[in-house]
């Protein structure tokens, strides 16, 4: 989370004051990261056509570079295979960033009970919305959208979040 | 047919038992003299099975009926000109030890072999490259077996390297540190994927380069391998429905017709005509549906953003239709064994017809963009060609195959479901480039929006269920006011449709080849082995073939016009 200016500044007013403005500037310009690898995929690709068009939200700028991203989308199953992938990805977009798992898959294995299913994404990576369904309407993205930028607003460039969390490949 | 063809196998192999199973004719051999048959039924001009279209395993452990080694293996054969589709047994003493490998037969073996190990750990002697395929490098035992546990999940901590096997393939191809020497230069090695937005999922390819040319080629698959034939195993025939939904996504409702079909092919049901019309009608229009979204991709993929709004935004808008249909957009879970989930609705012909409309102005904006743009046809001409032969010894099935000349459609050479009566071509491409294979779902999509259109005409009214209180749930009617109903309602549910004892092997022309399910019962309401033949893996399996010595950029668009699902590719 960290600006860098929180360490000579401390918790004062100027601080408190610039959080609200980064927080406005974060939350309409997400740039999603597509992890996409099965049916919710598709789904995203709904989301982002002209129907229910993703830009209306500020977050339409998709990219395949984590580097460049900031909202990892994972949307489809993890399989043990891909687990490790999927967390070296996440280590690579810089902070802030957020996740969201899209899908019964992502949120907890699914319909997927078995030997190469991950049950669950956040037993990998940290995660802050969740999105129910197999596959989740396009409008059900926009929902999980509008839940990652309400909780923007409320952070501060003097927290770090997800500092302690430790998942099954750390 | 069967017969004939059962009694000319059984006279050329006296000493193996031949059996006729549904369209198939099943060969018991012994293991010495497995490579000795597999070779004369592909060689020897009275059998001329080019196509190895499956191999498979299956492991006898907790089956009812005790045979004498606890493995088998299973190889699927096909002589596409006549229709002729033989299955290929042979008992395994020692997996350890294994049966020889039919990889210097057909190409197809390689990836199939590699399955059956790894899933099974069955070896095969004399197979170039054994190691696991679907699984992760780090995994031990193998999960197919019956006593492998379902939840017996293995992390895997780090990715495999490649790096030995891109070597051997560079050697393969004849590139070694002299030549690179004479031509001095170095070679650049390129990971594409698993995550990339050019693989369209999660394949992961990896290219020796020299310059841009791509010199050797290795994929690895498996990461979205989500345990779909241990599940099934777990589940009533029903219940597996929703599973197959989930194999080739782009167009679920056509995996949950196959499926249903080879059930019922079993069972001996035959379903009502209106069904039958009504699995031809969604077919074919789920069949549209995949096209459009492999060439919205693919022609992304080549850089024609606006190609993908025209073609997209009619697959968005056919989700309406669907969703009115059967409530859901993606996953239809529609059929069951011996009908549908229900009937069409209201007014549906209406829609349908808009829909179709709507699709042909898609496809026809798109084509004006393609047709004759002079940039499309110099990427694609004359780029990752595959000739007949290549395809047919990878097992390439549909619209992959065809485009390199050879006519085989399940539709026309096996029909089911009355499609020998309606009127439509199949296209045929002549060079097998990429060009041929992109045009090719082109016309697909023509013939069946006309396929359609007729089914629409002539569809019978009547029932969609078969009325076979053993198949199908009693009306709510009879569930609700007498205790038949109930029972009847109750052992369905909870027990499944109870198939008879045996093995079996059914295909169905799906939108990306030839979708086939194995089947082994034990009696009883859940399926004791079920291996899906998805089209895609084998296509995948020769993506080496048609990349190397082409640019990487043509790869990306090869990957693209051969539309790969991972749900179907690593199930």
């Amino acid at each position: 989370m960290a600006l860098g200016l929180e360490a000579s500044l401390g918790n004062t007013v100027i601080t408190t004051r610039l959080d609200e403005v980064i927080n406005w500037g974060r939350q309409y310009s997400l740039w999603p990261f597509i992890f996409g690898t099965a049916c919710c995929a598709i789904e995203f690709m709904s989301a982002a056509a002209s129907q229910h068009d993703i830009s209306r939200f500020g977050a339409e700028v998709v990219r395949f570079s984590p580097r460049q991203a900031d909202l990892l989308l994972v949307c489809g199953t993890i399989s043990y295979k891909q687990a490790p992938i999927l967390k070296r990805i996440y280590e690579q977009i810089p902070d802030p960033k957020w996740v969201v798992a899209m899908g019964a898959c992502a949120s907890s294995g699914g319909i997927y009970d078995n030997y190469c299913t991950v049950q669950g994404i956040d037993t990998i990576i940290p995660v802050d919305v969740y999105i129910s369904g197999c596959p989740p309407r396009p409008e059900a993205i926009l929902d999980a959208l509008i839940k990652i930028q309400e909780q923007i607003k409320t952070e501060s460039v003097l927290i770090d979040r997800h500092k302690d969390f430790k998942g099954i490949l750390d | 047919m069967n017969a004939t063809a059962l009694e000319k196998i059984q006279a050329a192999f006296p000493d193996a038992t031949c059996k006729a199973v549904l369209d198939s004719v099943v060969i018991d051999v012994q293991p010495e003299n497995l490579e000795k048959t597999l070779s004369r039924l592909k060689n020897d001009a009275a059998f001329n099975c080019g196509l190895m279209v499956d191999v498979t395993a299956i492991d006898y452990l907790d089956h009812p009926q005790r045979r004498q080694t606890r493995f088998s293996v299973v190889y699927t054969l096909r002589n596409w000109q006549e229709g002729l589709l033989v299955q290929v047994r042979t008992p395994v003493a020692d997996p350890d030890q294994g049966v020889a490998t039919a990889t210097h037969l057909w190409g197809s073996a390689v990836w199939g072999e590699r399955e059956v190990y790894d899933q099974y750990g069955i070896r095969f002697q004399g197979h170039p490259d054994l190691r696991r395929i679907l699984n992760h490098w780090q995994f031990e035992g193998h999960p197919l077996r019956k006593d492998y546990s379902i939840y017996k999940g293995q992390v895997c901590y780090q990715t495999d390297s490649l790096e030995k096997e891109i070597r051997a393939r560079l050697l393969e191809n004849g590139v070694d540190e002299t030549t690179m020497q004479d031509i001095n230069t170095e070679i650049m090695f390129l990971n594409i994927g698993p995550s990339h937005p050019a693989t369209h999922g999660a394949i992961r390819i990896l290219t020796a380069l020299d310059g841009e040319t791509i010199l050797a080629n290795v994929n690895e698959i498996g990461y979205l391998h989500r345990g779909f034939e241990k599940t099934a195993e777990n589940r009533t025939y029903n219940q597996v429905i929703p599973l197959t939904d989930r194999l080739n996504y782009c167009s679920s409702m056509i995996n949950n017709i196959a499926y249903a079909k080879a059930v019922e092919s079993w069972l001996g049901v035959e379903i009502t005509e209106r069904a039958k019309f009504m699995r031809v009608v969604l077919t074919e229009f789920y069949r549209v549906l995949d096209h459009l979204v492999c060439l919205a991709a693919a022609l992304v993929d080549m850089g024609g953003l606006t190609n993908y709004w025209y073609l997209y935004n009619e697959k968005e808008a056919a989700y309406d239709f669907i969703s009115r249909l059967t409530g859901a957009r993606l996953t239809s879970s529609f059929t069951r064994i011996g009908g549908m989930y229900r009937d069409f609705y209201e007014g549906w012909e209406g829609d349908l017809e808009i829909q179709l409309r709507g699709i042909e102005k898609g496809i026809g904006d798109a084509l004006k963009l393609v047709d004759t743009n002079r940039i499309v046809h110099d990427r694609t001409q004359g780029v990752c060609v595959v000739s007949a032969e290549t395809a047919l010894s990878y097992g390439f099935t549909g619209p992959v195959l065809r485009a390199s000349g050879v006519p085989f459609d399940l539709r026309k050479d096996a029909p089911y479901y009355n499609y020998e009566s309606f009127d439509f071509e199949v296209p045929v491409g002549t060079n097998g480039d990429i060009y041929d294979r992109f045009m090719i779902r082109f016309y697909e999509m023509a013939q069946s929006i006309r396929i359609i259109r007729q089914a629409i005409k002539h569809i019978p009214t009547g029932p969609v269920n078969v009325n076979n209180s053993q198949v199908c749930l009693p009306p709510k009617q009879q569930v609700y006011n007498n205790i038949e109903g109930l029972a009847n309602h109750f052992k369905l549910v909870f027990e499944g449709v109870k198939t008879p004892q045996g093995e079996w092997y059914d295909s169905f022309e799906a939108a990306n080849g030839e979708l086939g399910f194995h089947f082994v019962s034990d009696g009883s309401g859940k399926p004791y082995k079920l291996k899906v033949r998805p089209p895609c893996f084998y296509i995948m399996g020769g993506f080496h073939k048609m990349v190397e010595g082409n640019m990487i950029a043509d790869a990306v668009i090869n990957l693209s016009c051969i539309n790969i699902i991972g749900g179907e590719l690593d199930r």
